[in-house]
């Protein structure tokens, strides 16, 4: 009878899955102890393996990137107004949209019978070599032309912000699923011995999606995002509590360790060996956390190169809180230290880009508070050689309307609507082209003309840099094998140095 | 060896298809493997609706269809005359199946020949068929077993030659009760008793008061509440508090301590509003409905997340009820389990006339009687000034014609600059409110004697008392213009197809509507609970299971479809399905049974021996160690340092929480204000949940996060608990009240005080070298905090006794903080 082979199977694959569970759920790194032969002395895991759920693991091929930065800029920045310049928008300044057009488009706020096309007030120029055109807003990462590509045909199904900043996050408008940053520590691990594999910074007002946007969904916890703070401790109770000094903390920990080893000498459950990992890196985060804060150590120039004591700019009513502008210059200086420690994913969260009104001095505004951090990213991964294997995204959940927004009839349009119908990202490094400039909108920046992206497709890409294919980077759950890239994803094999 | 006692494991493991102990059916055992091999690789590209190369493999008398070729998948009995064989084995990527991914193996490509050699019988998916109604296995050592769950769990043991682990030491056991039913720890005297207590029926005694208690409700109903996808704000961007969500958490603790059986507790759920004669608690029942997300982002579009709320409801009804991810259908036919696009969207017609309503909680009559006293005299009041202001009004006209003429001879600057509109057009030529506007303007700020009782009437005005009576969300059938349903071609509701009427799934009996043409939500809830569907009561049978032993006897708890991993004792589970239904669907019960067990009371202790046979515990030859919930690690270190309040119900409470993480709410539309008083110690499901930025210390320990239903929670072990039970101002704070607390005891010597202190967090007896361990640390920490006396005043600032040295406080709360770190505390044993 060969039925029972399959059984067989099963039973290989339960035997992996506790295993592979354990895995997942055991702490980071060894610790203290020799967990991995404690584990393979009991034959819980077999040789080579270690319980660790950041544990590198190989991909499917050869891999260009190694690590991530995503500046994700929510909100959604207009794409007209900094990367994708539209003469035509300013001769048509005023006229309505012929009615075929607008007919079966949906908008967010836009009333479509008195709606306008909006001119754009900013100059464009050509930069680099390669000629890639920027506006009059971002000097210096224009600057960066020759390390970038340039997206211009992304595109989205979610008009509204929170299920496209998931879209953006995790590949589809819904809630549940795993981000970016967990599918890629799921993937391939961290290399980080004493930091999370993906750290979350944030700066500015919150964005719409908030936690949601570096959950784990369905993968362990151990694959969501860590939010590292700017008040207080770095990591949520990562200081002792008031009166605990570091040396009983030690002392504390031994006597909780040998306590807990001694329970699992009793009942043999390897989550309590999972427990005391955990314990360790926790204590070996504590140690390590303050010292990644501490810019004391970087030079006078790098501070000043990416504006870490800057002046805040004027302006800024929606975005502003406290001092932002200093806040994501710190923090793109962190995401340079995050990646040099072997932290896989850093999701740095900027939120202030949704200009329905007053569109140019906001857009002033928020340009200058990012425009100096991420020239300055760029150009200190490059010249620390980390740019070869770290990939740089600038991008938001959509794109921003050639038309005036009305709201309520209001014919003095300052702003402009959500457009998810075409968008500009940026990229850097890891494995990507240069200096290229990739995708056409139409005459109008209304709709894509050619080498549309979508999401899956910006994903499926970034996957193939860190060498998965995104196809099989799977998990199954509720009988279904999800990825990153849903049901679509498409790799673009033109962006690949 | 090993790898023989492997295979021997697995061949018996196949058999458990079949009725538990009996003789094996192999014929239905192989096909079912054949079904699920086809699942596995095929019904992605081979299904309901893809049908690649014109070939259906989900169906026997579609997959013997001619293909698209003209050639034929398999012809049965004759497993070399088809397709199928040819391309599973072929080596050309052009041919070969699957195309992508993993190939099959030898074996599998053995088994699909034996089984078309054998005549290639489909069978149905054990999940949908009707419940089999054996009597229990006999079993080579009856002693063990106290009820038919053992004879079925001893049964499978015995056929691998293994036999059940030693029921669990009496301070376990005890403690393993608590966590299990109320979620708290028993005190040290609690155990005591229990472990005096030689009588034959002390563990039903302890089971009993347990069920009984009012802490049943919370630990039971918060099981459910996942299911629920319970919160306390809208979610998406704004995500707007739901001031009035904890009715419906309420309603679900009572529900689940009345023990309502769960055919009613359905009903009021899913239809409580249709009952006849609904009162507050069937329609706050409807509330689990409600739960659903709300988009009130700026130009989202209503009906598009109209929609969304209902295909919502749609697929959280399917997983808690029917145990299948309906939701894949939402757009398409399900590619592997028998749910269509029609058959979706005949279950979102049940829905799709209950609209969002609000309801008015009644009030107390005594409440109600001084309501109306109330409103009474304020309607006196009112009636008097506007009397008053009638008159006065009257005897005014004089001087209001007055008035206006001379208005209008005044230069514009220097008339009323609120008139200024009014004015300028021509008297004549205004209307009446104009007139109305320049009367009012006059009577209420220019002519004396009407000035005071106009103000006192738009004061009076605006103080009606209010009316009594919190408003709750609910659902409600919407009766004036009904929507007609359509399906929703891709699931996109800007696609309209077809019309579709309310209906079931093919694969279980027909709906019963109570009046023709007529269906709504009750008739639902009815096919749901009809005694002739035996997928909802296997279902939530395993539901009860996997509370008790960590996993359910089917292991995808939500999903029993093709793709679902099948029940490790499908006996037991059909027992299970049928008493709880005998049982009149007593949750209390069904779980009594299942606890009084001897499975339920083996030992956790791990098994060399069990390692390599059966190392995921399906066989149940021990109980499983399991971390306890979110909630539950905070109300442990709270119920054994003597903070916890212990009071039921009420509205969500604030617990302390890091500023910038209730800052990292959209543009801080939200305020965290920590509560006062007991509220700061409340048991953990009272915390307010706020679904964009849930507390913390939830998310830590795998709380899901309430924006989709949550089957079973996973459980995750990481550093950042590790911090959290460590440094977190919540559990720092148990430590220095838990130490306040040991250092009350009346206990000689610190030997005595720290096994004192372990067994209130882990029931047992310590052995001795962790009291020496123990000690040890409280002999280092006393001696820095003699000489550190800052740190030691910082350490014990909010509870230390008075009279106590701050160093002797810090030394015990530092000893205190590591014994509730233990990984046993938050543990069920």
């Amino acid at each position: 009878m060969n039925a029972p082979i399959l059984q067989a199977e099963l039973l290989r694959q339960d035997r992996l899955h506790t295993r592979r569970s354990f895995l997942h759920t055991a702490a980071s790194g060894l610790g203290g102890i020799a967990l991995g032969s404690l584990l393979a002395g009991d034959g819980v895991l077999a040789a080579g393996e270690s319980a660790d759920p950041m544990r590198l693991r190989k991909p499917h091929g050869p891999a260009r990137a190694k690590n991530c930065v995503f500046i994700f800029m929510a909100g959604a920045p207009s794409h007209l107004d900094l990367f994708d310049p539209k003469p035509k928008l300013n001769e048509l300044h005023g006229q309505a949209l012929p009615e075929s057009m607008t007919k079966s488009v949906r908008f967010a706020f836009i009333q479509k019978e008195t709606a306008k096309i909006m001119g754009s007030r900013r100059v464009f120029r050509k930069h680099g070599q390669c000629g890639m055109e920027f506006s009059d807003l971002l000097p210096r990462l224009a600057a960066c032309a020759d390390d970038l590509l340039m997206v211009r045909s992304l595109h989205s199904e979610q008009f509204n912000h929170h299920p496209g900043q998931l879209a953006m996050q995790c590949g589809r408008g819904v809630f549940g699923l795993p981000s970016m940053g967990s599918w890629l520590t799921y993937g391939l691990g961290s290399e980080s011995r004493n930091l999370p594999g993906y750290v979350v910074l944030t700066s500015g007002r919150g964005s719409s999606g908030g936690a949601t946007l570096w959950q784990s969904g369905f993968l362990p916890s151990s694959h969501a995002g860590v939010l590292f703070r700017e008040q207080g401790d770095a990591v949520l109770n990562l200081g002792n509590p008031p009166g605990l000094p570091p040396a009983l903390q030690r002392a504390g920990l031994d006597t909780l360790r040998e306590a807990n080893q001694a329970r699992y000498d009793f009942v043999r459950d390897p989550e309590i060996a999972s427990r005391i990992a955990s314990y360790e890196l926790a204590y070996r985060m504590q140690m390590a956390a303050p010292e990644l804060i501490d810019l004391s150590r970087e030079s006078k120039a790098t501070l000043e190169a990416y504006g870490v004591d800057r002046a805040e700019p004027a302006g800024g009513g929606r975005g502003k809180q406290g001092e932002t502008a200093k806040s994501f210059a710190r923090n793109c200086l962190l995401a340079r230290r995050l990646v040099e420690r072997g932290v896989r994913f850093v999701n740095l969260i900027y939120a202030s880009w949704d200009h329905h009104s007053n569109l140019d001095p906001e857009l002033a505004y928020n340009s200058a508070v990012v425009d100096q951090p991420v020239a300055a990213l760029i150009q200190d991964l490059k010249q620390r050689g980390l740019l070869e294997d770290t990939m740089v995204v600038w991008g938001s959940e959509f794109g921003r309307t050639p038309l005036g927004e009305n709201r309520r009839g209001n014919p003095d349009a300052t702003g402009r609507d959500h457009h998810p119908f075409s968008f500009t990202m940026l990229m850097a490094g890891g494995g990507l082209k240069p200096g290229v400039t990739y995708g056409r909108t139409d005459e109008i920046g209304w709709g894509i003309e050619e080498n549309p992206v979508h999401e899956n497709d910006l994903h499926a890409t970034m996957l193939h840099c860190f060498g998965l294919d995104h196809l099989k980077l799977t998990h199954r759950f509720q009988g279904r094998d999800y990825r990153l890239t849903d049901v679509g994803g498409t790799v673009v094999t033109d962006w690949l140095a | 060896m090993r790898i023989w006692r492997r295979l021997h494991f697995a061949l018996a493991f196949w058999l458990s298809f079949c009725p538990d102990g009996k003789a094996a059916d192999p014929d239905r055992g192989r096909a079912q493997a054949v079904q699920a091999l086809f699942a596995q690789k095929c019904l992605e590209c081979h299904g309901p609706d893809d049908r690649k190369g014109g070939l259906r493999l989900d169906r026997r008398e579609d997959a013997l269809k001619a293909l698209r070729s003209g050639a034929h998948a398999f012809v049965p009995g004759r497993p070399e005359a088809g397709e199928l064989l040819t391309r599973v084995k072929s080596s050309d990527p052009d041919q070969q199946m699957p195309p992508k991914g993993e190939r099959l193996s030898r074996e599998e490509i053995a088994l699909l020949r034996t089984w078309i050699a054998e005549g290639a019988p489909y069978a149905p998916h054990w999940a949908y068929t009707p419940l089999r109604l054996e009597p229990p296995p006999a079993v080579a050592d009856p002693g063990w077993v106290r009820s038919p769950i053992d004879a079925w769990v001893l049964a499978r043991l015995e056929r691998e030659g293994l036999v059940p682990s030693p029921e669990a030491g009496r301070a376990t056991l005890i403690r393993r009760l608590f966590y299990d039913l109320v979620g708290l720890p028993p005190t040290p005297g609690q155990v005591d008793a229990f472990v005096a207590d030689a009588s034959p029926g002390a563990y039903e005694k302890v089971v009993d008061e347990l069920l009984r208690s009012r802490h049943f409700g919370e630990r039971w109903g918060r099981h459910w509440l996942d299911m629920a996808r319970y919160a306390d704000s809208d979610g998406y961007e704004k995500d707007n508090p739901r001031p009035d969500a904890w009715h419906y958490r309420d309603w679900v603790i009572e529900a689940v301590n009345a023990d309502l059986p769960f055919d009613q507790f359905t009903r009021e759920q899913l239809a409580g509003d249709l009952l006849p004669g609904p009162g507050d608690h069937q329609q706050v029942a409807t509330a689990f409905h409600r739960q659903t997300l709300t988009n009130t982002e700026g130009g989202a579009d209503q009906e598009q997340f109209r929609n969304e709320a209902v295909f919502d409801r749609v697929e959280t009804t399917g997983a808690i009820w029917l145990g299948l991810t309906v939701g894949c259908a939402r757009c398409h036919s399900h590619k592997y389990d028998a749910v269509s696009h029609r058959e979706y969207f005949q279950l979102f017609a049940f829905y799709d006339n209950a609209d969002e309503a609000t309801h008015r909680l009644t009030v107390p009559a005594a409440e109600m009687a001084a309501y109306q006293e109330t409103k009474a005299m304020h309607a006196a009041r009112l009636e008097s000034v506007r009397s008053r202001l009638v008159e006065a009004e009257e005897a005014g006209k004089g001087p209001l014609a007055a008035w206006k003429e001379s208005l209008d001879a005044l230069p514009v600057e220097a008339r009323p600059k609120e008139l200024a509109a009014v004015l300028a057009v021509p008297l004549e030529k205004r209307s009446t409110a104009q007139n109305k506007q320049v009367r009012d303007h006059f009577f209420a700020q220019i002519h004396e004697p009407t000035k005071e009782p106009w103000a006192s009437l738009k004061k009076l005005e605006k103080s009606a008392p209010p009316e009594p009576g919190q408003i709750v969300r609910v659902l409600a059938q919407r009766m004036k213009e009904p929507r007609a349903t359509r399906l929703l071609e891709r699931g996109d509701f800007l696609s309209p197809g077809v019309p579709v009427v309310p209906g079931g799934l093919e694969i279980l009996p027909p709906v019963v509507f109570r009046s023709p043409g007529q269906a709504d939500r009750l008739d639902l809830a009815n096919w749901l609970m009809d005694e002739r569907n035996p997928l909802t009561p296997r279902v939530l049978a395993n539901h009860v299971w996997m509370h008790l032993f960590g996993e359910g006897l089917v292991r995808t708890a939500n999903d029993f479809g093709v793709r679902g991993e099948p029940p490790s004792h499908p006996g037991l589970l059909d027992w299970l399905a049928s008493e709880y239904r005998r049982l009149g669907w007593s949750r209390k019960a069904m779980i009594r049974t299942i606890v009084l067990s001897s499975t339920y009371r083996q030992s956790s202790r791990h098994r060399a021996e069990l390692l390599d046979l059966d190392p995921s515990n399906r066989l149940l030859a021990r109980q499983n160690r399991l971390r306890v919930e979110a909630e539950l690690v905070r109300d442990i270190a709270l119920s054994i340092s003597g903070l916890l309040s212990e009071k039921v119900g009420g509205p969500s409470v604030f617990p302390p929480m890091p500023a910038d993480i209730a800052a990292l709410s959209y543009a801080n539309n939200f305020k965290w204000t920590e509560s006062p008083g007991e509220d700061r110690y409340r048991r953990g499901l009272y915390t307010f949940f706020k679904r964009s930025s849930p507390h913390p210390n939830l998310l830590a320990f795998d709380c899901p996060d309430a924006n989709t239903t949550s089957v079973g929670r996973r459980v995750s072990n990481t550093p950042l608990q590790a911090l959290a039970l460590l440094n977190n101002e919540t559990f720092a704070e148990a430590a220095e009240a838990f130490a306040k607390r040991a250092l009350g005891w009346e206990t000689s010597g610190d030997g005595a005080r720290v096994a004192l202190l372990l067994r209130h967090c882990v029931a047992r007896e310590p052995a001795a070298e962790e009291t020496s361990r123990f000690l040890e640390l409280l002999r280092t920490a006393r001696a820095y905090y003699e000489e550190h006396a800052g740190d030691a005043e910082r350490l014990t600032k909010r509870h230390r006794a008075p009279g106590v040295p701050a160093s002797e406080a810090a030394a015990w709360t530092s000893v205190a903080r590591i014994a509730l770190n233990l990984d046993e505390v938050i543990t069920r044993e």
